[in-house]
């Protein structure tokens, strides 16, 4: 550990940057133990976190990777409350592992023609894409490892009870509550649509698809783009 | 190391994850993944700076994470009934072979 050899010129480094003794010789051992101690749990979730990511971005079956995901969602939420937010360690619990995973799921079983796919699951240009996301790890953790001016210590904890939030978004940020409210309605109503059956056989298809087609209705709406998308069962309606 | 580094560290790690799942796989559904795991890094910097920051009390990093979120959960609702509409029209996800704009 380099604790040691901090400690042995207390007074150049105090001199050198303006630091008081006090403050430097308080770095000790014991604080070291202490934050070992602290920063256990966070290790281990962190490691369990980026295991499950990595492994849900490189496993071959598509289910498998649905529920790597899940693992490194849930990872998130309880690293969100080994920061102490709780809110938003619950919400990402209810939104993410409890919604988000099981519209993927639904989506992996929906587009799926065979189990495990037995071609190359990466692009052509799959190294270009290595190489470029090792650079942005390079640049953000160079950033996270050499920028002078982040706090070192953490204030005591804030009381962030539900209540505090629900008047923080009451009052201050009421605006983008409402926006938010809108974004979400617009966007249920637009998935719905876009994913809505078309009811007509398709002309341009192969012959693997046309038989699910054909047996979905009766309805006889011809088949066009997908804005021109509505209901069957308002055949009357003012649109 | 300071345990907000831990923290940015993990997150740029996660981000890279994402991004190299975004841009690599194949399957449409995996690239919508890497896209959250990528917001997924960026909540958890909000986090971080929120809880080590100067000014805990007033929960904006909290407030910009539930926020994110949300829209997190339009993104990926749209995305995968894009997904299957795609689907329904190529019979395929594969994002090699989506390759016409009108077809």
């Amino acid at each position: 550990m380099s604790h040691p050899q901090r400690l042995g010129s207390p007074d150049k480094r105090a001199n050198l940057k303006g630091f008081e003794l006090s403050s430097v010789l308080r770095l000790g051992q014991p604080r070291s133990d202490f934050c070992l101690i602290m920063a256990l749990p966070f290790i281990i979730i962190a490691i369990v976190t980026l295991f499950a990511a990595a492994a849900a971005m490189s496993l071959r079956n598509l289910v498998h990777c649905a529920l790597s995901l899940v693992v490194a969602l849930a990872g998130l939420a309880a690293l969100y409350l080994a920061l102490g937010a709780q809110f938003v360690g619950f919400a990402q619990i209810l939104v993410y592992v409890g919604a988000v995973a099981i519209l993927i799921v639904f989506a992996v079983l929906l587009t799926r023609s065979d189990a495990t796919p037995n071609r190359a699951i990466l692009a052509p240009g799959w190294l270009t894409g290595i190489v470029v996301s090792a650079a942005v790890f390079a640049t953000l953790g160079w950033a996270a490892l050499n920028s002078t001016g982040l706090p070192k210590e953490m204030p005591p904890a804030p009381e962030t009870t539900v209540k505090n939030i629900g008047d923080l978004l009451m009052t201050q940020y009421v605006l983008p509550l409402e926006v938010i409210g809108l974004l979400l309605t617009a966007a249920m109503i637009g998935a719905v649509i876009i994913a809505m059956r078309e009811d007509a056989p398709k002309t341009t298809m192969e012959d693997g698809g046309l038989k699910m087609e054909k047996t979905s209705s009766p309805s006889s709406i011809p088949a066009r783009d997908l804005s021109e998308l509505h209901p069957p069962s308002s055949s009357g309606g003012p649109v | 190391m300071t345990p907000l580094q831990g923290c940015l560290l993990v997150s740029a790690l996660l981000f890279a994850i994402g991004l190299a799942g975004a841009v690599t796989r194949r399957n449409a559904i995996l690239a919508l993944v890497g896209i959250e795991l990528m917001l997924n890094a960026a909540n958890l910097n909000f986090i971080a700076f929120w809880r080590y920051g100067p000014n805990p009390e007033a929960l904006s990093g909290m407030m910009v994470v539930i926020f994110s979120i949300a829209i997190a959960a339009a993104e990926a609702a749209v995305g995968l009934a894009l997904i299957i509409a795609i689907y329904r029209h190529y019979r395929t996800v594969n994002l090699d072979e989506i390759n016409n704009l009108k077809g």
